[in-house]
């Protein structure tokens, strides 16, 4: 070889291995904490955390399961924080509901005082006290009006028996009995939505453990899923078509959703166009599921068909917004990355542009976006954070923080890659003896520049903490025409971002109340025209994870004068065109009856 | 997996590795047919895949090097089985969500590396096991290994591994593979004992995917491993299962790529070493 190609070739060596290095630098995000003022002037936004300033003291407790699963407790422990807006008594300020998971914990409900003040009124009103040994405890709570009668009604469900409470005008609630809900199921998801599009919600329930165990009380410790990838042996689904008259039938298999992987997440959203709401369901342990609505007769699935059910991976969330405002609702779905050790990265289902209809096909984008790597990810939420006219992502993470020195990664890794022989028994796990699993994890904030690509900005912003988070909710909870966001936390306290937004950019919300459609307006589609862009949103009974966003949807209009229009497809089918709304202006909408 | 598990030799002491036949096929295409095999059916039943285009762009980075560096240095158009292997392993074990750049790296890197770190014409560290360990201590933030199974039966794996025993065993290096496992065995006997964690938990990593490529292509790569006796490759495949105990200790989740990384050229320095020693030596005799 002559001297100079040895010399290329070593050259060349030294070049390739420095490469990785460089191109981590080079995509090395800018994250420095900086003043509110230079935040505004930069992203057009701040977070400041206010909990405990607004009267919210809430810490999340976590339930005491089966001894047998001591050694691997805060694994199988670590879930059941979540939140959920709604405003119960219809005074035009938000409130939200916690959900709470150790035995004998409360559930927490905190009514807007209207004053930047919250106040806990659960125990007073009778929905706080449903964490019980004997009945199970919380996992999420979604709000939707059942009986139409225009307060929004409350379901719980748990790992226990899934209660629905019946809101009386605001005052109290009733529990509704003989629902014909399981006496016991290990429910993870919930949503409220209207299938058959008939006027009534109707509900679905994920389950992530089977349904013949009792965590509290297990004969065996073979209760893991089969496999870190490919676990059918997780728990039912169930879907409760409403009757009208306060009771529920169960139609998922009549319907064609006959499923037992280890459901986290549900979302439903009309994803073609039909009107007719389809499911979306984040799995852990597996692929993903999608069942397209054959116009409220059956559930397709289509999982693969859609490009969806390829790749198995964690699924944690599912939440959906109009990224690049061109009318087409994307998915963001939560997976877990660890560095060097598990790299997951998160989906971002985008509808690929040739294809619609019941032929939709969705390909994941999130690498192209920059919006996958998220840690140990859960819930997060698609919003306008500036009202620059674009969606941008609030992501919570972590799942076990404990000992920050000792770390759970390796037996964890050890384990996962076994044959179902080996992880489907808890007893083979090795024990976390306190250490921690992606525990204390930056959260992400990603700022949309409405072309693609997504800029992780969480500590410029003001977000800091890193507690184990799991629910987000979007709403805005003082009326400003902003965004603020509160994370429900694992074993943590509840947090509440209030966000101050540069004063210059537009906006326009809508409160929607159906007449035709559910009182709620739960698959009320609303798309607002504006500068040759447009956006769609959906109301959704439930998002994200162990979550519900404020039913009023909230639209940035940058730097707008004027709306071409704004076009609202009721749940019932029905199209509503308003023109010249107003800026700047939480409009009240009702159904044209 | 290999780039060079291809070129295949008996055991005896020389540098030269002579291709023999193998159920009538030239046997350099035995391991492309079957690592092709495991791809196809892995991705086709169980989508172990990121993706088909970071597998072929693994495959296609690692082909254009091979192809350029060997006309550079020798001026032969090469035979293309052992970049084929190199890039179809990185397509495989290597898992970097929808990022394309490390792909092409990584295989890069494995090629690059048998043309630069060579003595006495043999190149010292396995290439894909070298690019991989590059690219999990260069680039933690992009880049994991493979962490999957071959679905939640025993089934698929018990075929996986009947084909490569069968396979190793014509090659004649079933004892590597064999010593391996038996050694695996033991020294997760000894974890478990030392660290009081359930066995099956210590023995688990076995039964992944990731296990049976490493056990089957990487550390019987002809051309990698030592030449000087079937004892001597017994010995070292014993001191890499060992090595990669002690990583397991430090809660190495890498220790196998590791083990492999550090053992594998300190004992190719001394087979080298020790096989010149011996040529002189005859040579001195003859004389």
């Amino acid at each position: 070889m002559k001297r100079f190609t040895k010399i290329f070739i070593i050259l060349l060596f030294a070049a390739l291995l420095a490469t990785p290095l460089i191109i981590q630098r080079w995509n090395q995000p800018e994250n420095k904490t900086v003043d509110t003022e230079t935040a505004i002037k930069r992203y057009g936004f701040y977070f400041e955390e206010v909990a405990k300033k607004s009267g919210v003291d809430f810490t999340h407790t976590a339930p005491t399961l089966d001894s047998k699963l001591d050694n691997i407790m805060p694994q199988i422990a670590s879930m059941g924080a979540g939140v959920s807006v709604v405003d119960f008594d219809k005074d035009g300020w938000n409130d939200f509901y916690l959900t709470n998971s150790g035995e004998n914990s409360l559930n927490a409900l905190y009514r807007n005082n209207g004053d930047g003040s919250f106040s806990d009124v659960a125990q007073d009103l009778g929905i706080a006290d449903v964490n019980k040994r004997d009945s199970g405890v919380s996992m999420g709570a979604v709000w939707g009006d059942f009986d139409n009668d225009g307060f929004d009604d409350l379901l719980v469900y748990k790992w226990g028996k899934t209660e629905l409470f019946k809101n009386n005008q605001g005052k109290n609630f009733t529990k509704v009995e003989n629902t014909d809900f399981p006496v016991w199921a290990n429910i993870n998801s919930g949503i409220w939505f209207d299938f058959d599009r008939d006027g009534l919600l109707d509900i679905f329930l994920g389950g992530y453990f089977p349904e013949n165990l009792n965590l509290w009380q297990l004969e065996t410790t073979r209760i893991m899923p089969e496999s870190f990838e490919y676990a059918k042996n997780g728990g039912r689904k169930y879907l409760f078509r409403n009757l009208g008259d306060g009771k529920f039938e169960e139609v998922s298999k009549q319907m064609g959703i006959d499923t037992n992987r280890w459901a986290l997440a549900v979302g439903a959203a009309d994803l073609t166009g039909n009107g007719f709401p389809d499911l979306f369901i984040a799995n852990d342990y597996g692929i993903s599921e999608m069942f397209f609505n054959d116009e409220g007769k059956r559930f397709i699935d289509v999982s693969e068909k859609s490009g969806i059910g390829f790749s198995p991976k964690s699924g944690m969330n599912a939440s959906f917004g109009d990224i690049l405002n061109d009318g087409r609702l994307g998915i963001y779905e939560s997976n877990i990355s660890e560095e060097g050790i598990l790299l997951q990265g998160n989906n971002l289902w985008m509808p690929r542009p040739d294809t619609n209809g019941a032929d939709m096909k969705f390909d994941n984008l999130a690498s192209n976006f920059g919006v996958d790597m998220g840690g140990w990810s859960w819930g997060a939420q698609f919003g306008d954070l500036n009202n620059d006219g674009n969606l941008d992502i609030f992501l919570t993470n972590g799942y076990v923080s404990a000992d920050k020195s000792a770390n759970y990664w390796y037996d964890f890794a050890k384990v996962t890659v076994g044959n179902n022989t080996i992880i489907g028994d808890a007893a083979n796990w090795a024990a976390m003896n306190g250490r921690s699993l992606s525990g204390y994890q930056q959260k992400k904030v990603w700022l949309s520049d409405g072309a693609g690509r997504f800029n992780e900005i969480a500590q410029i912003v003001g977000v800091n903490e890193t507690f184990d988070g799991r629910a987000v909710a979007f709403v805005d909870l003082w009326n400003r025409g902003v965004l603020d966001v509160i994370v429900a936390n694992q074993k943590a306290p509840v947090l509440i971002y209030k966000n101050t937004v540069a004063p210059e950019n537009k906006w326009i919300s809508f409160d929607l109340e159906g007449s035709i459609s559910n009182k709620s307006a739960i698959g009320t589609q609303v798309r607002v025209l504006w500068e040759n862009k447009q956006q769609l949103q959906e109301i959704h009974g439930g998002s994200g994870f162990a979550a519900q966003n404020q039913r009023r949807l909230h639209f940035g209009l940058g730097k707008a004068d004027k709306l071409e229009k704004v076009e609202i497809r009721w749940a019932s089918g029905k199209i509503q065109v308003i023109e010249n709304a107003e800026l700047n202006k939480i409009h009240k909408i009702k159904e044209n009856g | 997996m290999n780039a060079n598990a291809v070129e295949l030799t008996p055991i005896k002491i020389t540098n030269e590795v002579v291709p023999m036949k193998m159920f009538g096929i030239d046997s350099r295409f035995i391991a492309p047919i079957l690592i092709t095999l495991i791809l196809l059916g892995g991705q086709l039943s169980f989508g172990i895949l990121e993706s088909y285009p970071q597998t072929l762009t693994a495959i296609g980075v690692s082909i254009l090097f091979e192809i350029v560096l060997s006309k550079l240095t020798s001026g032969k158009f090469p035979h293309l089985a052992s970049a084929y292997i190199s890039g179809i392993s990185v397509g495989i074990l290597v898992r970097s969500p929808d990022i394309y750049w490390t792909f092409a790296v990584c295989a890069a890197i494995s090629i690059t590396s048998k043309y630069v770190l060579r003595i006495k014409d043999r190149h010292i560290w396995n290439p894909s096991n070298f690019g991989i360990c590059a690219m999990l201590f260069l680039a933690p933030s992009a880049v994991a290994s493979l962490s999957i199974q071959w679905g939640n039966n025993l089934y698929a794996m018990m075929v996986v591994w009947l084909l490569g025993s069968v396979i190793v065993y014509r090659l004649k290096r079933f004892h590597i593979t064999f010593t391996y496992i038996a050694a695996f065995l033991f020294f997760s006997f000894v974890r478990s004992v030392w660290t009081g964690d359930p066995y099956l938990a210590e023995i688990a990593p076995i039964t992944g995917a990731m296990y049976q490529l490493f056990i089957f292509f990487m550390i019987t790569d002809p051309k990698t491993t030592v030449r000087s006796s079937k004892r001597a490759q017994v010995v070292v495949v014993i001191i890499i299962a060992f090595v990669e105990m002690i990583l397991r200790l430090f809660e190495n989740v890498h220790a196998p790529y590791y083990a492999l990384f550090i053992v594998g050229p300190v004992a190719n320095l001394i087979d080298i070493w020790w096989i010149s020693r011996k040529k002189s030596l005859e040579a001195a005799t003859a004389q």
